[in-house]
């Protein structure tokens, strides 16, 4: 069976969700390689590469990896990608994921999918596009397919691989070296999930009715180990940070359950949440689109209804 | 300084996109054109560093004949100059095709930085701006939430998922916007009548240079084979709130497993 590399996302030495749902992905197509850049690849990590059906981990610890932005991977993984004589490249379709890609195109003169949503055995690529009114197949014609794949499109399943590692060489070239990440800040989320990896996303749009107003949408989004989004409405008027905005100048999500709370469903939105598996809203508005998206909606005031739910959902657990 | 600034002409956002049968190309003539979204920080950016640091501001578009409206309403804020490369050789291009049209407009003519919006409505690839940066070697500096110029040196703050990154390069470099980065100002009546006497270079393929077998639709390296419209979602169940809103959710949750 051919070789398929997968990009694995990875942050403080823990591998994320997404590369556990691209090696399932990936089973389906070839003998699934999972390629590490950067520091911190440890035997646990290895392991749980391993778990699901990585049969070797390139690995190439270098700090430049993450010193410098994207051109250092892109290198890299575009010269595995010839030394290993690759049938495909599966990376995760988040912005760097996507920078990554399109660079390796560019090098390896190779065509490129983003934001696929499933790939079939033959490298077909479904893509759901406009706000997901349109499903879109489309594949690779020229060189070794770049597939970026959308978080949350796959369901990770566990099936034992060797996980063999194979140290490569970074020796990255200087012109890859050229924007030295000189700082990092993070924002303080209070240990929620990232929002694009989230199996549960909880919003809050101009209902919410102010930055205060957000600590309903927390409190639900708490008590079920989700994470919070807004809508535009609610970043631009500065409720909420703008990186956890979601719909088309937003991220796109795709959680297994999407709670949209007074948010109208205005078509920007639904570019970034449409393709949720369920969705519930709550919305004071019987006519706001957005129902015409609900598994189940309630016409009501959010104050009322998402405490109650909070509440109800804690007892529940007990 | 001299500042390139990309933009994209793309169909109105609120209307409704499809894609043709035939080729599977974007219908660009059903919906009214207009200046991507995004695209509009990244010349508001552009003439705020113009304006800070002294220089040009050249926009650069490739698209249809009617993307004149677009390199028109980027002079009308402000612009100095445009370059708009127009051939119908291009139409179904990818996007490694189009950075590569892209970049060869760019190449020579000395730019400091080249901007770009973060992605386009319509593609929403976000992959140009990096696909650029590999083809003219030089920095990539991208998804900037804030950017300086200090002397010879770009800083930005990049938008992560945790917050930021301060990242650095030399110029000149590459760089793009993303929406929360400014207030992109609209043109004054005086930007719109002074930009119809502004300078536009209009090139073609062959112009520039560039095998047109090497761009549009039939050297595209990744295809559509079909498109459908998504199947309408069954209709959800939907209650008014009569004090159990809450709780009825709380029920469903369990019964789909969520609890
Ligand atoms: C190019 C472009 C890109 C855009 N990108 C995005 C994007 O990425 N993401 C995005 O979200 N938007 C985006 N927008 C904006 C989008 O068009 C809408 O303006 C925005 O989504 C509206 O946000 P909202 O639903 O929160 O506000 P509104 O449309 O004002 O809706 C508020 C809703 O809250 C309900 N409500 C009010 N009070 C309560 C209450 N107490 N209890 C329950 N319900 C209540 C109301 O009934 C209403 O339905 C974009 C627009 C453009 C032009």
């Amino acid at each position: 069976m051919s070789e398929i590399l997968v990009l694995v996302e990875h942050a403080d030495g823990q591998v994320k969700k997404v590369t556990f749902e691209l090696l399932t992905l990936a089973r389906a197509l070839g003998t699934p390689s999972a390629v590490w850049l950067g520091i911190g690849a440890s035997d646990a990590a290895l392991a749980s590469l391993g778990e699901y059906g990585a049969e070797k981990v390139y690995v190439v610890d270098s700090a430049d990896m993450d010193d410098f932005l994207v051109a250092p991977k892109a290198e890299a993984l575009a010269r595995l990608m010839a030394d290993s004589s690759a049938a495909a490249v599966l990376l995760p379709s988040t912005a760097e994921g996507k920078e990554i890609a399109g660079r390796v195109a560019v090098k390896a003169g190779s065509g490129i999918i983003t934001d696929a949503v499933g790939v079939a055995a033959d490298f077909t690529a479904t893509q759901s596009v406009f706000g997901g009114s349109t499903v879109v197949t489309s594949r690779v014609s020229n060189g070794t397919p770049l597939i970026t794949v959308r978080p949350n499109s796959t369901a990770p399943v566990p099936s034992p691989g060797a996980a063999a590692r194979v140290d490569v060489a970074a020796d990255i070239s200087d012109a890859a070296k050229s924007a030295r990440v000189v700082g990092r800040t993070v924002a303080s989320k209070g240990g929620r999930p990232d929002l694009s990896e989230a199996a549960i996303v909880v919003s809050g749009g101009r209902g919410v009715g102010g930055a205060e107003g957000f600590g309903v949408v927390e409190a639900l989004a708490d008590s079920l180990g989700a994470a919070v989004g807004a809508s535009r409405a609610a970043t631009d008027a500065g409720w909420y940070p703008h990186q956890y905005q979601v719909g088309q100048t937003g991220k796109t999500v795709s959680p297994q359950l999407y709670i949209a709370n007074g948010i109208s469903g205005a078509i920007q939105h639904r570019a970034g949440m449409q393709t949720s598996k369920t969705i519930v809203v709550v919305n004071k508005d019987p006519e706001a689109p957005i129902f015409e998206l609900a598994d189940f909606g309630v016409v009501g005031d959010l104050f009322a209804v998402v405490p109650q739910l909070t509440e109800e959902i804690a007892k529940r657990k007990a | 300084m001299k500042i390139a600034v990309c933009v994209k002409q793309v169909p109105d956002t609120w209307a409704e996109k499809k894609l043709q049968a035939g080729d599977s190309t974007l219908d660009r003539e059903a919906a009214e054109g207009v200046l991507n979204e995004l695209d509009e920080y990244a010349v508001e950016e552009a003439l705020r560093i113009g304006e800070a640091h002294g220089g040009e501001v050249v926009v650069v578009s490739m698209g249809p004949e009617r993307a004149a409206e677009t390199v028109r309403k980027a002079l009308s804020m402000g612009a100095d100059a445009g370059i708009h490369l127009v051939d119908d050789a291009l139409h179904g291009s990818d996007a490694v095709a189009t950075s590569a049209a892209l970049a060869t407009v760019l190449e020579g003519r000395s730019f400091d930085l080249i901007i770009f919006g973060s992605e386009s409505t319509d593609a929403r690839m976000s992959v140009v701006p990096a696909m650029v940066a590999e083809r003219l070697v030089l920095p990539q500096v991208t998804f900037a939430q804030k950017v300086e110029i200090d002397g010879s040196t770009v800083r930005i703050e990049r938008q992560m998922e945790y917050g930021f990154d301060t990242v650095e390069a030399s110029l000149p470099a590459v760089v793009s916007v993303v929406e929360k980065i400014n207030e992109p100002r609209y043109p004054s009546f005086k930007g719109i009548m002074a930009a119809k006497k502004k300078p536009v270079e209009i090139l073609s393929v062959a112009d520039i240079g560039l095998d047109p077998a090497t761009v549009g639709l039939g050297a595209a390296w990744s295809v559509v084979d079909d498109f459908a419209a998504r199947p309408p979602k069954a209709a959800g169940m939907v209650v008014a709130d009569e004090g159990e809103g809450g709780s009825r959710i709380a029920d469903y949750l369990v019964d789909q497993k969520f609890i």
